[in-house]
């Protein structure tokens, strides 16, 4: 049996002959909330962009298995909305929405990519289409509401407040029905208190079967949430392990500190 | 071979003109980003103010190298008051207002100062008065290069010198270079951010009249609408060498003025146009970001 | 106080027109006759030019201060909520309009028709660009090729062949479409203002081709004795025959309509707001980018093919004058000045731009010199556009989740 869903073998990303990322291996399991740290500059968002098609690998192996038992499936080389649609879905550190649609649209959107509506449908509006885009709504909805957005639902994504534009790209993703779910940096610029709320969520969405692979800096966050963690530090793997072991990592205390 | 040297150095002489109007553009992008749609007639405006001034001067009897001197000066000055003054009733008001914006008010600046001559001066081609005497050493190689073309490119040579100094060592370029950069630092550090794009329009403003007056002595005849065509290829040219940097839009424009060259020179001279866009637009087909643009790295 | 604050006011409109003489002063007093060998000084038009600067930058800075004080530049919601009232009324102001649309070539002359109908071909237009600039946020200044791509294919295709018009109709806008995705193609991977570019050397080039291509276009001197439209198989006097134009053009608004409107909240067209909004995002939520941007190119240039073909049969003749690089700039300009992705803004924005020139005739050669300053003013004064484009608000009607 298998229980990998991520297996990611000498990935190497080189930018003008600087490697950002440096024979780095590792691999995801099934289920588990999982955590990338490292100190800034490290390589942990050129890590996410490689994963999700972004960037090109130079060299290495990105292997996606969409379930148990199921055949691998090679995300290098995909373009980035073919990986989406495997299954990888992602939110971004620096927010990116579309500030000009509703809060509810910004949702629609990453609904894109289940649902099938041609020009066709979308001129002649036959049920298909009509019975899809009601689809569209009520999920988008109901995963605002579990937010804990639907107050919102029409207000424009670039006027809500900062919290909840980090909440809308979880919903975003969500709605594209990820099997593997990566946060860049999902409590960045919040309060202890929102801090929690996002916590919690993390939490509850991992209940569901979601396997998070998430970056962050709130090592409260990462320590009480994850059960894996990865350190890495000028593009390589340092240390991996569970929080315990990283914690009284030598490696890790190093790179954090500074020898 | 004999024939080659001279499509040689007639493709120089255009690039040489592209580069004086292209460097306006490719500032003025550099600093605030948008496409300066009216430049190509301050480059027109440039060239009938010489006409005016070198004819009256030349009607009042002065001597030719008075006459060219005064008459460059003056293009030079009211064109670059005219970059100002665009600039300050067209751009300037829409500083941040989206993005098309200033386009369109650039595209209506445009076919405004196009009318405005149009209507000022005349709708028909004027003959330019001859500025450019027969040098006598050039006799020698007259089959390959007429004395214009040499004229042309000194000219060139010595303003792009000035520019570049100005740019390198002035307080004013530095604050230019440093305006480009980052606009809100440079602000921050006390650069008068208008002040700066204001100087950069009449710098631009000034090059490209130069460029105007003396295409039009090479030329011999100048119109009203002289400005678009002449704009779009310095445009391209800019773009061609990656828009924003100042030595490529020296390079784009070499290049393109090379290639219209020999190809309406060996191919036909019908499709000198198609040449150029063409070629701009394999250009960025495969280096999408000009020749020498930096490589845009899409920071996630 | 206001005396003083007068006294400055006054001095610094008095320093604008001294600037503006200076400004004007060699193309506007000087002119020379090179033949006569005279210099003609024309010092009225100083006087001229000193006045309206005075004048016109008391006025400006009168508009500027009454406009600042409150809003800065930014989102004007205001406007578009004057013209969209309550859905009742808004239903019955379309309605009016339609009467008054259909209506028009029975009060109005054969030439305000004629006028009207060109109006209602930029409405079209505007329509089809604001697809691929409003909504997929591509900036295309070579939009006018689709439209001489559409136009010629009728001019040859009924030259050649005598194909007629209702026959060549879809086929101009097919051309086109394919001709969209062929510029579309190579450049997928440019941004903004490259993109820009390489649209307007496309436009120029195309031009270029058919004014240089003697034995494929008759290069400039262009095609003439197209087919009017048929009316099943019936010959049109000319006034029948601009009637008929005219309703034929009412007709593809009311249908360009219908589609926009039905594809801007569709899958297809929110794709294409985001696409716009941001390209990254858009990626990594699972869009196409590579089949976004064509169909938004391909939609984009059909239309301008299929008014392309109007166009050819209602002047019964075209050569490449027709499209230059000034068409695409209204075209554009109609775009913009609606408020990008407005279907209303751009039907307005077309209005103003086609009409206004039109009965600006009156001021014969200072018309275009008109048309620039009011494209400027408009920028200055309203740079988001008339109408601010809204989303769709939804209303979650039945609860999705009925059994707890």
């Amino acid at each position: 049996m298998n229980t990998t869903i991520l297996k990611i073998s000498g990935l190497s990303v080189s930018f003008g002959g600087i490697l950002a990322l440096d024979n780095l291996d590792l691999d995801i399991k099934q289920k588990e909330i999982a955590a990338v740290i490292g100190p800034n500059g490290a390589g942990k968002t050129t890590f996410f962009n490689c994963l999700t098609g972004l960037y090109a690998p130079s060299a290495g192996e990105i292997l996606f298995y969409p379930g148990r038992d199921a055949e691998a499936v090679s995300l290098k080389g995909m373009k980035p909305h073919q990986i989406t649609e495997k299954g990888v879905a992602r939110t971004f550190q620096n927010i990116r929405l579309f500030p000009g649609m509703t809060t509810l649209e910004n949702v629609m959107i990453g609904r894109h990519c289940r649902s099938r509506a041609s020009i066709l449908g979308a001129l002649f509006r036959n049920a298909a289409t009509r019975r899809e885009e009601q689809e569209i709504i009520d999920t988008s909805y109901t995963i605002l509401e579990r937010v804990g957005l639907a107050g919102y639902v029409n207000e424009l994504a670039g006027n809500l407040p900062y919290g909840a534009q980090r909440r809308l790209e979880m919903a975003r993703a969500l709605a594209a029905e990820p099997l593997l779910l990566l946060l860049d940096e999902p409590a960045a610029g919040m309060n202890p208190q929102e801090t929690l709320n996002i916590m919690e969520l993390i939490g509850e969405i991992a209940a569901d079967g979601l396997t998070i692979l998430l970056i962050e800096h709130d090592m409260k966050l990462v320590m009480s949430l994850c059960q894996r963690i990865f350190v890495i530090d000028y593009g390589r793997k340092i240390a991996q392990g569970s929080p315990g072991e990283i914690r009284s990592n030598p490696d890790v205390i190093k790179a954090y500190l500074g020898a | 071979m004999h024939y080659f040297i001279e499509l040689f150095f007639s493709g120089l002489t255009r690039g040489a003109i592209y580069a004086l109007i292209a460097l306006g553009y490719t500032m003025v992008y550099g600093i605030i980003g948008l496409i300066n749609f009216a430049h190509g007639e301050i480059y027109m405006i440039g060239a009938f103010t010489s006409y005016i001034v070198a004819s009256v001067l030349s009607l009042y009897g002065y001597p030719l190298f008075a006459t060219v001197i005064i008459a460059g000066a003056a293009a030079v000055v009211w064109s670059g008051a005219y970059g100002y003054t665009v600039e300050r009733l067209a751009y300037r008001p829409l500083r941040r207002a989206p993005r098309l914006s200033p386009l369109i008010s650039a595209i209506g600046m445009s076919i405004l100062l196009q009318n405005y001559v149009f209507l000022a001066q005349t709708s028909d081609f004027i003959s330019f008065p001859k500025l450019i005497p027969d040098l006598p050493f050039m006799d020698r190689y007259a089959d390959y290069l007429g004395s214009s073309d040499v004229v042309i490119l000194f000219t060139t040579l010595i303003v792009m010198g000035i520019l570049t100094f100005i740019i390198r060592y002035t307080r004013i370029g530095k604050a230019m270079r440093a305006t480009a950069q980052d606009s809100t630092m440079a602000m921050l550090v006390g650069i008068n951010v208008n002040r700066v794009i204001s100087a950069t329009f009449v710098i631009g403003s000034g090059l490209a009249a130069i460029g105007g007056m003396l295409i039009a002595a090479h030329i011999g005849q100048i119109n009203y609408y002289i400005g678009f065509l002449a704009g779009i290829k310095a445009f391209t040219a800019a773009v061609l060498g990656g828009i924003g940097s100042i030595p490529g839009a020296v390079l784009g424009s070499l290049v393109l003025g090379l290639t219209e060259s020999f190809a309406t020179g060996y191919v036909s001279s019908d499709y000198e146009d198609v040449f150029a866009f063409t070629l701009l637009v394999l250009i960025l087909i495969f280096r999408p970001s000009g020749l020498l643009g930096k490589k845009e790295s899409q920071k996630v | 106080m206001p005396a003083c604050r007068l006294y400055q006011e006054l001095k610094r409109s008095l320093l604008v027109a001294l600037w503006f003489i200076f400004l004007t002063f060699p193309l506007m007093v000087v002119k020379v006759d090179l033949v006569e060998r005279v210099v003609h000084w024309r010092w009225k038009n100083m006087l001229f030019v000193g006045l309206a600067g005075f004048f016109f930058s008391f006025l400006g800075r009168w508009i500027m201060q009454r406009k600042n004080p409150g809003k800065a530049l930014g989102k004007g919601t205001a406007w578009s909520l004057r013209f969209c009232p309550d859905p009742k009324i808004r239903k019955i102001l379309i309605v009016l309009l339609l009467c008054l649309a259909v209506a028009f070539p029975q009060i109005f002359s054969s030439y305000q028709t004629t006028i009207m109908t060109t109006a209602l071909m930029y409405v079209v237009l505007g329509l089809g660009l604001n697809i691929v600039v409003g909504m997929a946020g591509l900036l295309d200044l070579g939009y006018v090729a689709f439209y001489a791509v559409g136009a010629y294919s009728y001019a040859l295709l009924n030259y050649h062949f005598h194909w007629g018009f209702w026959t060549v109709l879809p086929i101009g806008g097919l051309i086109a479409a394919l001709f969209g995705v062929l510029l579309g193609f190579p450049v997928l991977r440019l941004r903004g203002d490259y993109l820009a570019i390489v649209t307007l050397g496309f436009g120029e080039i195309i031009r270029l081709i058919l004014e240089n291509w003697g034995e494929f276009s008759q290069g400039p001197s262009g095609i003439s004795n197209i087919s009017r439209p048929g009316f099943f198989g019936l010959e049109l006097s000319l006034d029948a025959a601009i009637l008929y134009i005219y309703y034929l053009m009412l007709a593809f608004v009311l249908v360009a309509i219908f589609i926009v409107g039905r594809l801007q909240h569709s899958r297809l067209g929110r794709a294409w707001i985001a696409l716009r909004e941001d390209e990254i995002a858009c990626e990594a939520m699972g869009i196409d980018k590579t089949k976004t941007k064509l169909t938004a190119f391909a939609l984009g240039a059909f239309w301008a093919g299929i008014i392309g073909v109007v166009f050819a049969a209602k002047t019964t003749f075209i050569n490449p004058a027709s499209f230059t690089f000034l068409e695409s700039a209204i075209i554009l300009s109609i775009v913009v000045l609606g408020g990008m992705g407005s279907i209303f803004g751009v039907i307005l924005g077309a209005f103003i731009l086609i009409l206004l020139p039109e009965y600006l005739r009156a001021l014969a050669q200072y018309r275009m010199l008109a048309f620039g300053i009011l494209l400027v003013l408009l920028m200055v004064f309203r740079p988001q556009g008339l109408i601010a484009p809204g989303r769709r608000a939804y209303f979650i009607t039945k609860k999705p989740d009925p059994e707890t």
